[in-house]
């Protein structure tokens, strides 16, 4: 099943997979279990000439076991979530680079800082469905949206988001490789959410010195 | 029904006159009913799957005409194509309908009335009036969604779930009156829950048959009294919320609207009442698992305190693990902690349970009937979606899969699995409401061919989900990375369509058996509970004589007893059984 995972290009992604990869043993092998049980069952225990089901209420010292492991594995993967969790969605390390998206019905606008490397100034470049990000550093996204829900996905840095109208929503992510990236809409938005498409181009130092002197002249 | 009916009701029926119409439309006996919400619920069922089947038919082949729907008029559809606003309706309806309009009047309506006053000896509802106006409201519910489909600008398409600010007004959507309608349809479905979860409580606090503890009473029986309190307690938050959301879209309240509003209130609201909505749908089936399980193991239920308290438990957890569903919406990211925490630990009343089902079957003396072949079912599938649950149960893995097909194969491994506790509800009180028999052998070819493909549909949505396909898009060839799909989503398509198919044998033998199978006699499956101390089917009051019970229902295969079955209300040391 692990094989249909998109290949994962963030700092934190691995994290995400190795739980994934976690949980899918451990519920593999209660699904193993279960089955071969019931199974089992169904077939030793069959209606047969001469045989009466055993008479039994239940069995406590069972039914604790089965309380108890369970429990004990459950409380384990959250305590094992947490500070994953905590590193992507709460404790952001300081931006590197930082960028605007705005989930408007049905595109995203992209706002990149210009050469002063700061939002908000003459020198922004907007551009409609292309994040242009630098490899390696750890890039800070303020997520907004100016009508209804949007969700920004990017299926190979693990990252998803909604964006919400009247929020200011910081994303952020660290990209180990470079390439393109489809960036999809993830929360239904109308009519165009199937379509709705952005890419991630993630540069090397030098392409990326390239992608801000070609859009020096956008305002 | 039967003559069986008639005549009984005949003999009982000094007090009613036996009208057609106050006999089977406006009729106040709890088991008429009963029927006619399973009859609405099945009706609704067909409808709900034509949707799904439409859903999959553009999954696989996009945007071609689907065939014999050429005749569909502009704009619901170009020439047989879907267009994707279309596309949006058909799961949002499909949803709504299957959950609202299929599964709780099946099991809550139509079970739920059918059973409780008979399964505690009780002669009807506490009030029968309020009864059959709770089945009426309901129907007026179910016109009022499908007259939506027929309004301009065609019906809902902004998800079951109904997320504003994109349901807030109607430039978002293009759907004015459509959404409206889904909006007043659930806002008076809430009335007709209400009036029946009342007249549950009432029932079962009040009317049980002299010896009837609590303890005494059979899981399905529990299983409905938690449903009945869940239901009266999330329903009017529902209400609220749906009737705030019907002020923003007609008055512009803003009340979900960035504008003097928040976005997110909507979702919290929802999901306070949606996660105990999952509840109200499942416990039912899980109740009905547990009798069917007994009864046809020979067995008495494995634990039977632990699966009444694990019930209670899950009822409580419900009210406080909502924000699962919100990890990714915005929600202050340290909610999401302690939401994945309550989340983890409400699977383990699931996980008990169903260990205790298996504790059920170890040691039994099993009858392969059809009952028991789709509570095998039902358990079989909830394990499954319980163990996809806990993926999403932990926060850094639902980033990732959230809203993706991985949730989608999850509640149907849930939500539609239910059906198979449905079904085997159905098989097992078939004789019970309708005085006849079905075929064991259609039953069985139903079994298998809805089982091999349910599975054959849902598990491999599971894979669509890992590779990142997300829920609720039109045409997945839209993004490159899915294009690798392609194949799959044509599998999962034609099993759907075998899905569908299957269920031609339940309905030719549902209909044959109605009108000429075999008559039933009073207890065809050598069960404990008191429903089948009473005729089948049973007359108007139920019971000749009122029933005194003895012990809890599950003493099968008791030593020292001739028969491995030991009813409720049969005293011990009287001529039937050897006693000590
Ligand atoms: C006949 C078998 C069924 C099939 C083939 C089927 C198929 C589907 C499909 C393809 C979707 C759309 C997924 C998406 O693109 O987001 C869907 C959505 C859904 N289905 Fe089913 N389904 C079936 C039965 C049921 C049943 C019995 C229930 C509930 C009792 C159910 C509940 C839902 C829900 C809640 C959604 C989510 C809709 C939304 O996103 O708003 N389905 N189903
Ligand atoms: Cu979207
Ligand atoms: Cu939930």
């Amino acid at each position: 099943m692990m094989s249909w995972l998109p290949e994962n290009v963030s700092t934190y992604g691995g994290q995400i997979d190795y739980l994934f990869y976690l949980i899918y043993y451990i519920t593999a092998a209660a699904l193993i279990l279960v089955t071969v049980l019931m199974v089992a069952f169904l077939i030793m225990y069959r209606q047969r000439e001469g045989r009466k089901a055993v008479y039994s209420h239940g069995n406590t010292a069972l039914e604790v076991t089965w309380t108890v492991v369970p429990a004990v594995i459950l409380i384990m993967l959250s305590f094992m979530s947490i500070s994953t969790w905590g590193e992507i969605k709460i404790y952001a390390p300081p931006a590197e680079y930082e960028v605007r998206v705005v989930g408007k019905q049905f595109n995203w606008d992209v706002f990149h800082p210009g050469p002063d490397g700061k939002l908000d100034t003459e020198d922004d470049i907007k551009i409609e469905n292309e994040v242009h990000v630098p490899v390696d550093k750890v890039v800070h996204v303020q997520l907004q949206a100016s009508d209804v829900i949007h969700s920004f996905f990017v299926p190979s840095f693990r990252v998803k988001q909604d964006a919400v109208p009247g929020r200011d929503i910081l994303v952020w992510f660290e990209v180990t490789k470079p390439g393109q990236y489809e960036l999809p809409c993830a929360e239904l938005c109308g009519f165009g959410h199937s379509g709705m498409l952005g890419w991630v181009f993630v540069h090397t130092p030098e392409d990326f010195e390239k992608f801000l002197k070609e859009n020096q002249d956008q305002g | 029904m039967s003559e069986a009916a008639a005549s009984a009701h005949a003999d009982h029926g000094a007090h009613e006159p036996a009208g057609f119409w106050s006999h089977y439309v406006f009729s106040t006996d709890h088991k008429m009913i009963g029927r006619q919400f399973l009859f609405l619920g099945l009706f609704m069922l067909i409808i709900g799957g034509i949707l799904a089947m439409l859903i999959r038919w553009q999954l696989a082949w996009p945007e071609t005409e689907v065939p014999g729907l050429g005749w569909v008029p502009e704009p619901t559809m170009y020439e047989g194509i879907i267009p994707p606003s279309t596309y949006n309706m058909l799961f949002t309806m499909h949803a709504t309908i299957m959950i609202f309009f299929v599964v709780m009047p099946i099991m809550v309506g139509g079970f739920g009335n059918f059973l409780i006053p008979i399964m505690i000896g009780a002669k009807d509802m506490a009030f029968p009036l309020l009864n059959m106006l709770s089945f009426w409201v309901g129907a007026v519910a179910g016109v009022l969604m499908i007259a939506s489909f027929f309004v301009v600008g065609g019906a809902a398409s902004g998800g079951w779930t109904s997320y504003t600010p994109l349901t807030g007004a109607a430039v978002y959507t293009g759907v004015n009156w459509g959404i409206n309608l889904w909006v007043l349809s659930l806002f008076v479905l809430a009335f007709s829950s209400l009036m029946g979860s009342i007249n549950y409580i009432t029932t079962l606090i009040n009317m049980r048959a002299p010896g009837m503890t609590y303890f005494r009473l059979p899981l399905s029986i529990w299983s409905l009294f938690i449903t009945a309190i869940l239901l009266l307690l999330a329903l009017p938050v529902l209400t609220a919320a749906l009737g705030m959301l019907f002020f923003d879209r007609v008055f512009a309240t803003n009340f979900f609207l960035p504008a003097g509003g928040m976005p997110l209130l909507w979702q919290h609201l929802f999901w306070f009442f949606g996660h105990p909505e999952v509840y109200i749908l499942v416990l039912p089936a899980m109740g009905v698992t547990s009798d069917v399980l007994s009864v046809f193991s020979r067995k008495p239920i494995f634990g039977y305190r632990a699966m009444a308290y694990s019930m209670i438990a899950l009822a409580f957890l419900s009210w406080i693990v909502w924000g699962h569903h919100m990890f990714v919406s915005g929600m202050n990211p340290l909610l999401g902690t302690a939401f994945m925490l309550t989340t983890m630990v409400i699977a383990v009343p699931s996980a008990i349970k169903t260990f205790n089902w298996l504790g059920t079957l170890w040691g039994g003396s099993i009858r392969f009937t059809v009952p028991l072949l789709f509570a095998i079912g039902f358990v079989s599938n909830f394990v499954i979606g319980g163990l996809s649950g806990i993926f999403m149960a932990s926060t850094p893995v639902d980033i990732f899969i959230h809203d993706t097909y991985f949730i989608v194969a999850h509640f149907h491994y849930v939500v539609a699995g239910i059906i198979f506790a449905m079904f085997a509800a159905i098989y097992f009180w078939f004789p019970k409401m309708f005085g006849r028999m079905t075929s064991h052998t259609w039953g069985v070819v139903h079994f298998i061919g809805t089982y091999v493909f349910f599975n054959l549909t849902f598990f491999p949505m599971h894979f669509l989900g890992v590779g990142g396909h997300m829920r609720r898009i039109y045409n997945p060839m839209q993004y490159e990375y899915l294009e690798q799909f392609g194949d799959m989503n044509v599998f999962i398509t034609i099993s759907a369509f075998c899905l569908g198919l299957s269920q031609i044998p339940f309905v030719v033998n549902f209909i044959w058996s109605l009108f000429a199978g075999e008559k039933a006699p009073e207890n065809p499956w050598e069960a404990n509970t008191l429903e089948w101390s009473a005729p089948s089917p049973p007359p108007h009051g139920n019971f000749a004589t009122q029933p005194q019970v003895y012990r809890g229902p599950y003493e099968y295969s008791v030593p020292g007893v001739e028969e491995d079955w030991l009813p409720q209300d049969r005293p011990l040391g009287a001529a039937a059984a050897t006693g000590h």
